[in-house]
């Protein structure tokens, strides 16, 4: 903000000791990954006696291998990235045109299609009759059922519509001169100036998709199917109960301790490589959702 | 008639203009009519015997059984008392944080340190339940994990965090703070930055030293938004994040873990008493729906924001 020279000492004091205690809290944050990489790069024995503290002890990448060797693991990589890409698609294939028609002033009905969508905001069926719907619309263990059954959220259209209401009338008025229909003014118009809204909403349904867990470990039977995350569940709960791995780990280069954190390693990156692209738009994308005063 | 004629026309002449919007409309409706509206249908197995066999149709009423079952049943009355413990808990030591930190980032001067501190706070709120709960394992394992290293290096004999009933909650919240904290201090900052800065030129002109702008301008500028968040809040009060639990928990640990819909999740999904765990999600429901109804109606008395 302004010159730090206008500010008292007791000013000064105040800013150290705020800037110290975010320091901490953002160290805090950091530090459980520096460690989990720090086990899934040391030797098993290192890991399993509790000796990782800070940075690899014996450094080896036989967990890495461990993992990377898993046919399980590249299944379910593989599918983790087909039921995000075809989630996100699906996501913004419906969302966008729904949200920009709830946006429309001309759109009759409109308060009662904004309430549809609300309502299930706060009120839904819940597990179980979600589960049987599912069921009786075929959508157990297929590929499709997860990539349409969870495509619409209530909050990213509030989202956008209310970033689309936002935008002036006089672009639209512009386009309409010039012969635009609907379609075109959404199109050119509207997601256009939307980058921002389309962009949170994106990142948003992608961490989602992303991290889908418990549904896809419900609807889903057939090993083939799995997620990388259901996976992920398994490793960490039937690895550290699976006494012969242990057994003939511990002595090894690799542990329970390092695959797990090898494999949970592997399954960040991705999300560590997107993160820095789309995390400059949320700051302005949710300003616009988030709050509605 | 002729009235009834003129509003026919009005109506055709509108769709033949606007028929586009409703196609582009319709997918969304249609999305919300066969996922989530017509599961509500299906809540009715909370008052049926149902049988897989006969279906939600066929299945005969039971009438109030399942709920006189649940309301017996001390597992169930162990999970609601769970979930209203873990959500208050929760509530009072999780929501307040985010505010905290979004006050404290909009007093960093320096733009590099405070983009860097965002950037790095965010990031756990990408990170799947699956992936904190393998962190939080590691972490916690009683051989291996860092909390027992640390403990013993000051004499402390190693303690299997997870297998402790007492040692649930604190892990449970701390890491939900862990995770959500720091992103969720995005919607306090976006509503600081909308804060009139004339506020604050005019209580520098006065004397007013960084602390008391804090709390005397950017604080009651922002209530609205933490009265608006804190409803949202109350409305997912017993929405308690069970992903999160079902990776967590164990039977050891059922006693202070288990809530309502993990209960459900086991009851329904897993031993196939759908009818019993439909009820015991229709009460979730209702006192989830009633909660926001009644935080919503406060709030637009006592403050005048609300979400409708």
């Amino acid at each position: 903000m302004q010159n730090m020279n206008l500010y008292s000492r007791g000013d000064k004091l105040f800013a150290y000791i705020n800037m110290f205690l975010i320091g901490l809290f953002t160290l805090s944050t950091l530090y459980p990954f520096l460690y989990i990489a720090s086990i899934s790069l040391s030797s098993g024995g290192q890991a399993a006696a509790g000796n990782v503290v800070l940075g690899p002890i014996e450094t080896t990448f036989e967990a890495y291998k461990w993992v990377l060797s898993s046919s399980e693991f590249w299944i379910s990589y593989k599918n983790t990235f087909i039921y995000t890409i075809g989630g996100v698609i699906m996501s913004l294939i419906i969302i966008i045109p729904g949200s920009y028609a709830l946006s429309r002033p001309q759109l009759k009905g409109r308060r009662f299609w904004n309430l549809m969508v609300a309502f299930t905001m706060w009120f839904h069926a819940g597990m179980i009759p979600f589960f049987l719907n599912m069921r009786d619309l075929g959508l157990l263990d297929s590929y499709f059922g997860i990539i349409i059954g969870f495509a619409v959220n209530g909050f990213n259209i509030i989202l956008l519509r209310n970033f689309f209401e936002g935008i002036p009338a006089s672009f639209e008025e512009a386009a309409r001169m010039d012969g635009a229909n609907d379609f075109q003014v959404l199109w050119k118009v509207y997601v256009p100036l939307s980058k921002p809204a389309i962009a949170t909403v994106t990142l948003f349904c992608i961490v989602s998709r992303w991290n889908g867990f418990f549904w896809a470990m419900v609807l889903l039977n057939d090993q083939d199917k799995l997620p990388l995350q259901v996976y992920l569940r398994r490793v960490i709960v039937e690895l550290t109960a699976d006494d012969q791995f242990s057994a003939t780990a511990m002595n090894a280069a690799y542990s329970v301790e390092t695959v797990t954190a090898a494999i949970i390693v592997c399954s960040i990156i991705p999300v560590l490589i997107v993160y820095p692209f789309i995390q400059k738009y949320f700051n302005r994308g949710i300003l616009v959702g988030g709050v509605k005063e | 008639m002729e009235n009834h004629n003129s509003r026919l026309h009005h109506f055709a002449d509108h769709m033949r203009a606007n028929w586009q919007l409703y196609i582009l409309l319709a997918p969304t409706i249609i999305w919300l009519l066969v996922f989530l509206y017509k599961p509500m249908y299906g809540l009715q197995i909370a008052f049926k015997d149902y049988s897989i066999f006969r279906g939600i149709q066929g299945s005969p009423w039971v009438g109030l059984d399942h709920f006189h079952a649940l309301f017996a049943n001390d597992q169930f009355i162990r999970a609601l008392k769970n979930t209203v413990t873990l959500s208050a808990l929760s509530l009072c030591i999780g929501f307040p944080v985010p505010i905290f930190l979004a006050l404290m980032f909009n007093e960093i001067l320096n733009q590099f340190f405070k983009r860097t501190a965002q950037t790095i706070t965010y990031l756990p709120h990408f990170i799947s339940s699956v992936i904190i709960a393998g962190i939080v394992i590691t972490a916690f394992s009683p051989s291996a994990g860092i909390v027992n290293t640390v403990i013993g290096w000051f004499g402390v004999d190693s303690v299997y965090f997870l297998t402790k009933p007492e040692w649930f909650r604190p892990i449970y919240i701390g890491s939900t703070i862990w995770q959500e904290a720091g992103f969720s201090s995005i919607v306090f900052l976006a509503a600081i930055a909308g804060v009139n800065p004339s506020l604050y030129e005019s209580a520098v002109i006065d004397g007013a030293s960084r602390w008391q702008m804090v709390w005397k301008i950017t604080l009651p500028s922002i209530l609205p938004t933490i009265i608006f968040m804190l409803i949202i809040r109350i409305g997912n009060l017993l929405e308690v994040g069970f992903e999160m639990i079902i990776l967590l928990y164990q039977p050891a640990t059922y006693q202070t873990a288990d809530v309502v819909n993990t209960f459900i999740y086991r009851q329904g999904l897993q031993a196939g008493q759908y009818d019993l765990a439909g009820a015991a999600g229709l009460f979730n429901a209702v006192v989830a729906f009633v909660l926001v109804m009644t935080a919503n109606t406060i709030s637009r008395r006592v403050s005048k924001t609300s979400l409708w």
